[in-house]
Parts: structure tokens; sequence; C-alpha cells
């Protein structure tokens, strides 16, 4: 090709002006492209608050709800139970719920609102998988170290029955306690907030 | 008359699209060396179940329905009323366990015979790049069935995403488009499945012949064939593709399909390991099953991240256990290719290697418990220390002198008489009673069976050295 009568810099200028052009507009069409794969406004409506009526909840069970589309747990813990979450926090990575996400009312050592009544999303902190219920005390499988919680089958992540997470494990974290207040005495709600001064 | 109307046909199209030179670079005269073996079988086997995968997938879409609500009722449907659907389901559910099976042969054939070293990296990239998207693809296609195990397994991969720092959490909001799994993860991991990540399999497919057949295939010996050619500046080593190696694929097709229908028709859900036990209950979101695991081939890596007991840690390790493997050709620094002319300290870092991996894998199908634990994390470091010291032991490696030109190996026949000599000398031939008479019958013989042995023994150690 011919040489001859080229405007060098005019054909750069050219060159990084449709470089700069097709650059902004590739940004701007990314942008929707991108977005679309967010959750849908229908999506993010659908975290309305549950009801959780209690009354029939003995003493060492637990009740699982679904609250947006995950599992809810209600525990009603024995007085045992309350008194091993008190003195047993050697092996618990943060026993005192300091990194961990709960709301400020249950960020006490029962991480809960009544000392009894522990209320937790039931995914585990690893990887989302949802732990079973083990409240025996040094089962077979566990081990003798196991003084009752729940146990992760997917990675092996152990929680005590305020949810504390054991250390040396893959979780994180102490398992989430959700918004919650009480309605009545036996009528949980769970998603919103606890109004209360001291509940 | 017609003969002469065909070849005007012919011309015609010839003159437009370059079809004699396409079939003669790729087939006809694509020269391959000669002395290839079974390894050399893997790659034309995972073409086919490639196709076999795309003809079953396009059927399938026709009846199956990406709605959280229908999704599992679809699949059923598909397997009770829809006519021969259960056989294409079970040739597309098979067809993905063949598939790894057939690439993890082909990967170790590089392995073993260094097809990934200098000048097939890119040969190598393009197919690791395949390996991943590979891996995406059975993963999405998992969640399809909305089964339990579908259900499970996806969330806790997508919540991998939620371990890195900062984006992690919006990461894991974007590709799930809802706060946990839902009818919108389905829906989209339909679309990369049916769509995206097919286009890009058959776009890595073509690079990675194109580049395979710029530098041409590597063989047993690790020898280049290119270096030593005949008159007519073909290689002397080396074989047009087409007839030598298309023929002798039919054999390995026959043999693969033989199996290959065996699983399909008489245990397609091979006993839990293709198709998981869990996955016949429809998913449960408030209820993980009391064992989860992934499909066998991505357990391997599972165990890993398993083992690591921090969160971002395991995520990492699990990355790094296969983006290791991209950086295969320059961590390995031995002049010599083939494990035939290498040094006894790669051959059994390649053992090593195969037994942690088979361990990985065995153990990520297992419960986690604390002894289990401790077995992948001494895997995990095994696994790990076959690449990231192979700088290091390769280069002490004494290998063997490499012969300019391919060599021969006995072939089943000439090894025939030597097995029956062994077989004649783990027996003695005993009188025996019977029916009054005296008769001579062969019985094991203990002294023979115990120097076969030792011979055996001796020689496995030898070859590793």
């Amino acid at each position: 090709m011919s040489e001859q009568g080229v405007d060098r810099s005019k054909r750069q200028f050219l060159t990084t002006a449709l470089t700069v052009v097709g650059a902004v507009g590739t940004g701007y069409i990314a942008v929707p492209f991108l977005s679309q794969m967010q959750p849908s406004t229908k999506a993010k409506a659908a975290g309305a608050p549950v009801e959780i009526d209690i009354s029939k909840l003995e003493t060492g069970q637990l009740l699982r709800a679904a609250w947006r589309g995950k599992p809810v747990w209600v525990l009603n813990r024995t007085p045992e139970v309350l008194e091993i979450l008190a003195s047993d926090t050697a092996k618990l990575s943060d026993p005192s719920s300091q990194e961990s996400e709960q709301p400020e009312y249950a960020q006490n050592e029962f991480r809960s609102i009544k000392p009894e009544i522990f209320i937790a999303v039931g995914l585990c902190t690893h990887l989302g998988c949802s732990p079973t219920f083990r409240p025996e005390i040094a089962p077979n499988d566990l081990g003798d170290d196991w003084n009752g919680g729940f146990f992760c089958p997917c990675h092996g992540s152990g929680f005590d029955l305020a949810g504390r997470v054991v250390s040396g494990v893959p979780a994180p974290t102490n398992l989430v306690v959700p918004p919650h207040r009480y309605i009545t005495e036996t009528l949980i709600i769970i998603g919103e907030m606890n109004t209360e001064e001291n509940a | 008359m017609k003969k002469k109307y065909l070849t005007g046909c012919g011309t015609w199209v010839v003159n437009r699209f370059p079809l004699t030179k396409l079939w003669n670079d790729h087939m006809a005269q694509y020269y391959a060396p000669k002395n290839f073996n079974f390894w050399y079988f893997f790659g034309s086997l995972a073409l086919l179940v490639l196709v076999n995968q795309f003809i079953t997938g396009i059927l399938l879409t026709m009846n199956y329905k990406p709605d959280a609500g229908l999704a599992f009722d679809s699949v059923e449907y598909i397997m009770r009323e829809v006519p021969w659907g259960w056989l294409v389901r079970y040739m597309h559910s098979t067809g993905a366990s063949a598939f790894f099976i057939v690439i993890y042969l082909h990967m170790f054939r590089g392995l073993i015979y260094g097809s990934y070293k200098q000048p097939r990296e890119l040969v190598w990239i393009f197919g690791m790049l395949l390996f991943v998207a590979l891996m995406a693809e059975a993963f999405m296609g998992y969640l399809l069935p909305w089964g339990q195990m579908s259900y499970w397994g996806a969330q806790v991969i997508i919540s991998l995403f939620s371990a890195i720092p900062i984006i992690g959490d919006d990461l894991s909001l974007w590709v799930r488009g809802d706060y946990v799994i839902s009818d919108a993860t389905l829906n989209r991991f339909f679309a990369f499945h049916v769509i995206a990540i097919p286009l890009i399999l058959i776009m890595l497919v073509f690079m990675h012949i194109v580049a395979l057949h710029e530098v041409g295939s590597n063989n047993p010996d690790g020898i280049d064939i290119k270096k030593s050619k005949d008159p007519w500046g073909h290689p002397i080593d080396g074989i047009p593709f087409h007839p030598y190696y298309t023929v002798k694929d039919i054999v390995g097709v026959s043999v693969f399909l033989f199996f290959f229908a065996t699983v399909i028709f008489y245990m397609p859900e091979m006993g839990g390991y293709f198709l998981e036990d869990a996955n016949f209950i429809p998913a449960d979101p408030l209820a993980t099953p009391e064992h989860i695991s992934p499909v066998w081939y991505f357990t391997p890596f599972y165990a890993i991240l398993r083992a690591i007991p921090d969160k971002f840690a395991g995520v990492i390790a699990m990355g790094g256990a296969i983006f290791v493997l991209f950086l295969l050709p320059w961590l390995d620094r031995s002049p010599v290719k083939s494990i035939r002319y290498r040094g006894g300290i790669y051959k059994k870092a390649i053992l090593m290697f195969v037994i942690s991996f088979v361990g990985l894998g065995y153990l990520g199908m297992q419960a986690p418990t604390a002894s289990a634990t401790i077995m992948a994390r001494i895997f995990t470091a095994m696994y790990f220390g076959f690449f990231l010291l192979m700088p290091i032991y390769t280069r002490w490696e004494k290998t063997k002198p490499v012969p300019k030109q391919l060599t021969e190996q006995p072939s089943i026949e000439d090894r025939i008489p030597g097995w029956i000599e062994t077989a004649n000398e783990m027996v003695k031939e005993v009188p025996v009673e019977k029916e009054g008479k005296t008769v001579l019958q062969k019985r094991p013989d203990a002294s023979g069976i115990a120097k076969v042995l030792i011979r055996t023994a001796k020689n496995l150690k030898s070859s590793l050295d």
C-alpha cells in the first residue's frame, strides 16, 4: 500500500477516538446485561416477615419454619443445656459473638431474647448447608467432646446449642440470628426488629 | 454422464470453499505418529461423548421444564411417559460421568507422556479451559432435575463465591439472582447449560484441535517425528490420520460403547455414583440430606475444600488445585517428555499423585469424620507437593537417553507366550486318584507362585527407577 499522503496523526486520532467511544458503549450496554441477573423486584419483595406460634413447643424440642426461603429454627432449651452453654466456652471460636451476625438484643451468652428460646437461621455460615440437630452428649460419631449442638453433615462444622461455632472447623462465624420479636409470650415474628427497650 | 455431473458439483463447491484442503490438512494428510497406544483413544472418545451429550441434550429440552415448580416432575415425565425418554435421559446422565472418565484418562495421558510440554503448551491450556468449562457445564446441569442433591449441591458451590472478601456476598447474590437458590437460579442455569457453555465448549474444542494440528501430536516416546522426514517431506514415523487412526478409533469406539451401553441398560444410577440417591427426592430448601456429596467427578476437589479448616483458604485451595494444572508446562523442568525415558523420581511422583487424587476422590464421598479429615489433609499436601515441588525434583531427575526414532513395543500377541509360561510356572502337575485311575491334574504350586510374585515385585520396582 502506498504510504504517500497518509496523515498518520489523524489516523491515530481516529483509531483512538473510535476505541474510546467503543469502550464507553460497551460499558453502557454491560450495565443492563449484568444487572439483568440481579434479583428481580419480585424476588426482593418476597422477604415478608413470618409468624411462629411456639405455644406447643416443649422443652428440648426444635421447630423448623421458612423465612425468605431459608430454614429458621426455634429451639426450646432445657436448663441443663443453658448451664453447659454458660460454662463450656473454651473450645468456641467466637463465644461472645463479636464477629457474628445477630440483632443487638441477641448478642448475649445465650444469643436470644429469652434464655431458653433460641432462634437462628438454620444455614451453616460456611457454605450454606442446613446443619443437623444433635442435642445428645458425646455420641459415638461425634466424639467425647460433643456437648450437644448442631452438626453440619456437608463439611463437618459444629455449633453449640446457642449456634456458636466450634474452633477448628471450616465455618467462620456463629449461626445467624434473624431479627425477631415477641408479639405475645408464645407468638414470635421473624423478620422484624425488637422495638421494646428491655426484652 | 452422471459421474461427470457429480464431479462438476464437487468442483463448484471446491472453488468456493476449501473442502479438500480442510480434509487433507486435518485428516488425509495430517501425519500422526505411528505408535499411538491405548491412551490415545480418549481424545476421539471425548468428541464422541460430546456429540452424545448434544443430541440427547437437545431431545431432553423438548420435554424438560426449567421451572422450580415443574422441573422435578418434568424429569419424571420424561422417564415414564415420553417414548424412549428414559433412554435419552440415561444416555445424557451416564454421558456426563463417561465424559469425565474419558477426560481424566485423556489428561493422565498428557501427564505421563509429557504432552503439555513445549511446543504443546497452548494445546494443554485450551484443554484445561475445556476441563473448567466442562465442570461448569456438569455442575449447572446437575441442578436441573431439582432434586435434593441438585439443590444443596448448588447451594454449597454458589456459597463458595461468598467466601471472596468484600465482593463475595454481592457476587453470590448476582449468580443466584435471589437470596436463596430458587426458580431464578434454576432458569439461568438452564440458559447457561443449554446455550452459553455448549457454545464455549465448541469454540474451545475447535481451538484445541487447531492448536494440536499446528504443532502435531505427541506420542508415547515423546519424540518429535518431524525431525526425520522421507524424500516427500512426510515424517518417516508418521502415518496419515485417515484412514489409519480413523479406523483404529472405531475399535476404541466399539469397546467404549460396549461399556457405555452396559451402564445405560443395567446400572444407569451406578449404585448412586452417577445419579445420587438423594436426587430422587424433590428439592427441599428447609432440610439438607443427612449425607451430601457431589457427583464422583468433583469429589477430589471437594475433599480438598473440606480438608482446609478455613472458609476462604478452603476455596482458594480448591481453586488452586485446578489452577495449578494450568501451570504444568512451566513447572516441569525436565528435558524429556515421555515417562519411558524419565527418571525414577518422576515415576514415583506420578504414583504418589495418582494415589492422592484417587484417595481424595474417595474421601470426598465419605462423611467428614476426624480421621478422614486428617487423611484428606495428607492427600492434599501430596497433591500440591506433586505440582509445587516439580520445578525442584524434575531438575534432579536422571533421565534415560531418548532414541532418535520411535521404538517398537511388543504387542499383545508377542506377550502371550510369556504370560502362558508364567501361568505354567504357578502350577504343578500332581497325580490324583480319579475313578480308580491315576491322572495328572494341575494344582497351584506355592513355591512357583512365590517366585512369580517376587519377580513381579522386582520388575515393578525396577520399572519405577
